[in-house]
């Protein structure tokens, strides 16, 4: 479980978070949601430890982050499976390689042992033949998977993803939401994504934390988001004309 | 002010490159392919350059002897001298800045923009000791491309006098073998360490701290070799003057 109390980070003048509290358990896709400009990047990177915050805690599973050492943070950076916008694949590496790169980084595995690992989970994000392509020659969804396929190669305990379904078409969007979940509940991690993709929102979001100005605005899940009367998260999720059709044929459905 | 702390930043990036090693196993790898990448790759150019620089330093110093009292042998040791003490460490290195410099400050940088950096750091990856140790460690053969621009560089000196009937080869090399001091080499290798140090860490850091996108790349790319360039001859200075002076 992680959790947040108070965490507050500026830039300069600028109060980009504003004592942010929340939770993220095992088991569950949570969403950090909000508007651009809303400080949920800067949540993210704080919580990865790739920011330092200014006040406040975050602890993982007991373990306040502030206080480990450095070589200590970089020991429970290791149990995290991070899932970058723009994938990050190291294009020097294939796609294989790039897949067993954590296990060789910490792991004292031999290479097909390796390999048959790699083999495993490229095969469970629907890539079983790209394993000698490039990065640069994989579509953007299929670097996406390569991308979710190194986060959870060295079973991770965390895994953290920010705007996995960016620059995607809505059915690869779907496939790629979906299979986030799936490895949720098979690997029983605490997942955290960072999206401003009202389907992912709709799909798989089994926590909501919508960030406002650098505060936490509201908090609820798929289903109560349909129901909240607060106007900032109505005004966000329901922006478009769909949406808004959306949620009231489900609020009719349920009365 | 942003010129001190960049001067700390920079110190702070070589102490903490020696944190945290990434496993024996892997970084082998890389370093092997920073030494293909670095100094083997470089190996064509220095030898081009040294063979034609070599030529050009013969043919200007013969050029320049006009005095009939003035051994034609001179020829030779002047060249010798000018290729070992100067133009091989300091020049190609110059050059390397640019060859170099701004492929290591391109690669590292466009990590950076891409977040394979960060991709590093979340797994508890010291990116440092991972991206810029092996190109320190592999620029330490650096001397051993510098010594082959050497030989090349007065051996094209050798070819031009002879070639160009500037003087004749026993001339050449008895001017190649006169007042050999064994200290010169050492002087030249010693410079030739701390280049190879300087050519390996300042493209790094241009690169490794770069903000931006792929426009500041490229600017963080030729800072780079600005920097490197103007590093190299302040350290050749002080250098000269302290083993030499």
């Amino acid at each position: 479980m992680i959790e947040v109390k108070g965490l507050h980070k500026s830039f300069g003048d600028a109060h980009i978070l504003k004592g942010i509290d929340a939770s993220f358990e095992k088991g569950k896709t949570s969403l950090v949601i909000g508007q651009s400009g809303s400080g949920k990047t800067v949540f993210i990177k704080c919580l990865l430890g790739l920011f330092p915050y200014d006040e406040g805690t975050i602890s993982y599973d007991g373990k306040i982050y502030s206080e480990l050492t450095e070589d200590q943070k970089r020991d429970l950076r290791a149990e995290i499976g991070m899932v970058f916008q723009g994938s990050a694949l190291f294009d020097s590496m294939t796609i294989q390689e790039n897949v067993m790169f954590p296990l060789r980084m910490f792991t004292k595995m031999s290479k097909s042992e390796m390999e048959d690992r790699a083999d495993i989970v490229l095969k469970r994000v629907n890539l079983d033949d790209a394993h000698h392509k490039m990065p640069s020659e994989a579509s953007g969804g299929m670097q996406k998977r390569v991308a979710i396929a190194r986060a959870i190669v060295n079973n991770p305990k965390y895994l953290f993803c920010d705007e996995p379904n960016s620059g995607l078409d809505p059915k690869t969007a779907i496939v790629i939401d979906n299979l986030i979940q799936e490895i949720t509940d098979e690997y029983n991690i605490v997942t955290v994504i960072n999206s401003h993709d009202m389907n992912s929102v709709m799909e798989i979001g089994e926590k909501i934390v919508f960030l406002q100005y650098g505060l936490k605005e509201w908090e609820g899940s798929k289903d109560t988001i349909f129901r909240t009367d607060n106007k900032a998260v109505t005004d966000f999720v329901y922006s478009s004309e769909l949406f808004k059709k959306v949620r009231k044929m489900y609020l009719e459905e349920k009365q | 002010m942003t010129f001190i702390s960049n001067i700390g930043l920079y110190f702070l990036m070589i102490k903490e490159m020696f944190r945290k090693p990434t496993k024996w196993s892997v970084m082998k790898g890389l370093i092997l392919k920073d030494i293909d990448d670095l100094v083997i790759g470089s190996l064509g150019i220095v030898a081009f350059i040294s063979f034609f620089v070599g030529g050009v330093i013969t043919i200007q110093t013969a050029l320049n002897i006009t005095n009939p009292l003035i051994p034609k042998y001179l020829v030779g040791f002047a060249t010798r001298q000018s290729v070992i003490l100067e133009f091989a460490p300091t020049f190609t290195s110059i050059i390397m800045a640019g060859k170099v410099g701004s492929f290591i400050t391109s690669s590292i940088g466009t990590m950076r923009v891409t977040e394979q950096i960060d991709a590093l750091e979340v797994m508890g990856i010291n990116s440092l000791n991972y991206l810029v140790f092996p190109k320190a460690v592999a620029m330490m053969l650096y001397p051993f491309a510098i010594a082959i621009g050497m030989f090349l560089g007065i051996l094209g000196g050798m070819a031009a006098c002879v070639y160009g009937g500037y003087t004749t080869l026993e001339d050449y090399i008895t001017g190649v073998q006169m007042d050999f001091d064994g200290f010169h080499m050492a002087y030249s290798f010693l410079k030739t360490f701390v280049f190879a140090f300087i050519l390996a860490t300042i493209p790094s850091f241009h690169g490794y701290y770069m903000k931006g996108g792929a426009l500041e790349v490229g600017k963080a790319s030729t800072t780079s070799f600005v920097w490197t360039s103007v590093v190299i001859i302040l350290i050749n200075y002080i250098l000269t003057d302290m083993l030499l002076g």
